[in-house]
């Protein structure tokens, strides 16, 4: 009987969890388009989630990039297929690795920072004295971080993308001998716009996950320094997950139309 | 005649799901007085203070801010209410990520739309209210002392020049110079504005020295409330061991007997 209790008990915090998310994603929601609109704000956050990011997505992207030509050209030994290194390199890198990697590594590094700044603002009263300064705090701290890592995520795919297929580029060059003005042709013929832009159009939606995740746990963090130590673990384990479900989600449906 | 209220509170009631945290406070605020609300930690009186600021939403009850009804408002008419209020809060709560002179004119920057020039005047002036020179207005809250931030709330609180001020255990955590400091100020800042103040803390001697009015919540309602002068011959079992501090008596603290 105390089993089934739990369970029951279980089940319905997880239903009130998902509840108080939905309601958190359609106020952030609103206030990004309602007024006012905070640019100074919004430009701070680009910055420190797009420009500081740079970094890290780059060299996971290049290293991504090396790693695929070579087991691409391992395998594809295997089948006298070693001419479409170039090509799958860039179709996994755009597609696939060049958003989901961003994500993630955005992801650890975003949602983390966010989640702990908004904990710390919530465990010492500063959200509360947002709100009686006349100060919104959905208007004030979310909205300018979700609107700022859904315009930046795509911008860093996109250079992922570029030092992802120069990293293939590099390695099937440098030392599986490849031809340079081979490789580049098929690469370029064989890329579409639609490969370039299902990979955008994931990364804006992997920014908002990143952004409302790191917001929403550190907004109801509760608990002093261990209360933000959660919602830091916990921004980062939900954002990384939910990018991976919403990117099969993403996949399906944009690949079958 | 009947009193001019400008704070009223009937029969409020507010729990954190079997907890329940206000079991119907009454209380009248008067215009223009210092009303200090003592009582333990746990005994409800943070919650009662943001029930009035509408950061919490009470469950049942009347709150009335100059008539007007604050449970159940609108964002709007909150929004519009709040510009009329300041808050001193329990660790100041400065924003870490602006200087003192951006803490101070927050208000007024972002609440009421002024120019940032003309509020960094007013910030200033502010400081110096509370006893701090321009060159603090340029430090960031991490470089000062905890009765220095303390100051700066102070000054971010009456910035505005608000009708009513909050203070939220404004003593709690400095030492007892600086803390008769902050109350000095807290006096000071009261009567120049001419502001209602409602004031909680657990310590007797900022109570007596900032109050004309005290009321004592235990359990979550107002057990006893008088004229500052009468707290000492109050006849409240409850208000008197409070007040002397003692272990025994009829507020029972939770806490395991050895």
């Amino acid at each position: 009987m105390n089993f089934i209790a739990a369970l029951g008990r279980f089940v319905l915090e997880i239903c009130a969890e998902i509840g108080r998310l939905c309601v958190f994603i359609k106020d952030s929601v609103w206030h990004c388009f309602a007024p006012p609109v905070y640019p100074r704000l919004i430009f701070d956050q680009m910055v420190r989630i797009g420009y500081n990011s740079l970094p890290v997505v780059g060299l996971t992207a290049f290293f991504t990039g090396g790693v695929l030509a070579l087991q691409i050209y391992i395998g594809g030994t295997r089948f006298n297929a070693e001419s479409l290194v170039s090509s799958i390199v860039a179709l996994g890198i755009t597609r696939e690795l060049g958003p989901v990697l961003a994500g993630l590594m955005v992801a650890g590094r975003v949602s983390a920072a966010i989640a702990a700044e908004l904990g710390t603002m919530r465990v010492t009263e500063q959200i509360d004295a947002l709100a009686t300064l006349s100060t919104n705090p959905f208007k004030y701290l979310v909205a300018p971080r979700v609107i700022a890592a859904v315009l930046c995520l795509p911008l860093l795919v996109v250079v992922a993308d570029t030092i992802g297929i120069m990293g293939g580029y590099i390695v099937g060059t440098k030392s599986l001998g490849f031809n340079s003005t081979v490789y580049i042709k098929n690469t370029v013929d064989f890329l579409e716009f639609d490969d370039i832009f299902s990979g955008l159009v994931k990364s804006a939606v992997f920014g908002f996950i990143i952004a409302v995740m790191g917001c929403y746990h550190g907004y109801n963090s509760r608990g002093g320094a261990q209360g933000v130590g959660r919602a830091t673990t916990n921004a980062v384990v939900s954002a990384s997950i939910l990018i991976l479900s919403a990117n099969y989600v993403l996949t399906s449906l944009l690949f079958s139309s | 005649m009947s009193e001019d209220l400008h704070i009223k509170m009937r029969d409020v009631r507010k729990a954190f799901g079997a907890k329940h945290v206000l079991n119907g406070i009454n209380l009248d605020v008067p215009r223009g007085q210092s009303v200090v609300i003592i009582g333990g930690s746990g005994s409800g009186k943070s919650v009662m203070l943001k029930c009035i600021l509408g950061i919490l939403r009470a469950d049942s009850g009347s709150i009335q801010v100059n008539g007007r009804e604050v449970i159940g408002q609108s964002t709007s008419d909150q929004s519009e209410m709040l510009q009329h209020f300041g808050m001193l809060f329990q660790g100041a709560a400065l924003f870490d990520s602006l200087t003192v002179w951006e803490n101070v004119s927050f208000g007024l920057i972002q609440g009421k739309n002024m120019p940032r020039g003309e509020a960094k005047d007013i910030a200033m002036a502010k400081l110096a209210q509370v006893g701090l020179g321009s060159e603090v207005g340029e430090l960031s809250p991490a470089e000062l002392s905890g009765g220095m931030q303390k100051r700066v709330g102070l000054a971010r609180a009456i910035a505005a020049d608000p009708d009513v001020i909050f203070f939220d255990e404004p003593t709690t955590g400095l030492d007892p110079i600086m803390a008769d400091v902050i109350n000095d100020l807290i006096v000071k800042c009261v009567k120049d504005l001419g502001a209602t103040a409602v004031s909680i803390t657990h310590d007797m001697a900022s109570a007596r020295k900032i109050a004309d009015k005290i009321a004592m919540i235990y359990k979550g309602e107002i057990i006893w409330e008088g004229d500052a002068i009468e707290v000492d011959a109050s006849g409240n079992a409850h208000v008197d061991q409070f007040i002397h501090g003692r272990a025994d008596g009829p507020i029972e603290m939770d806490v395991l007997k050895p």
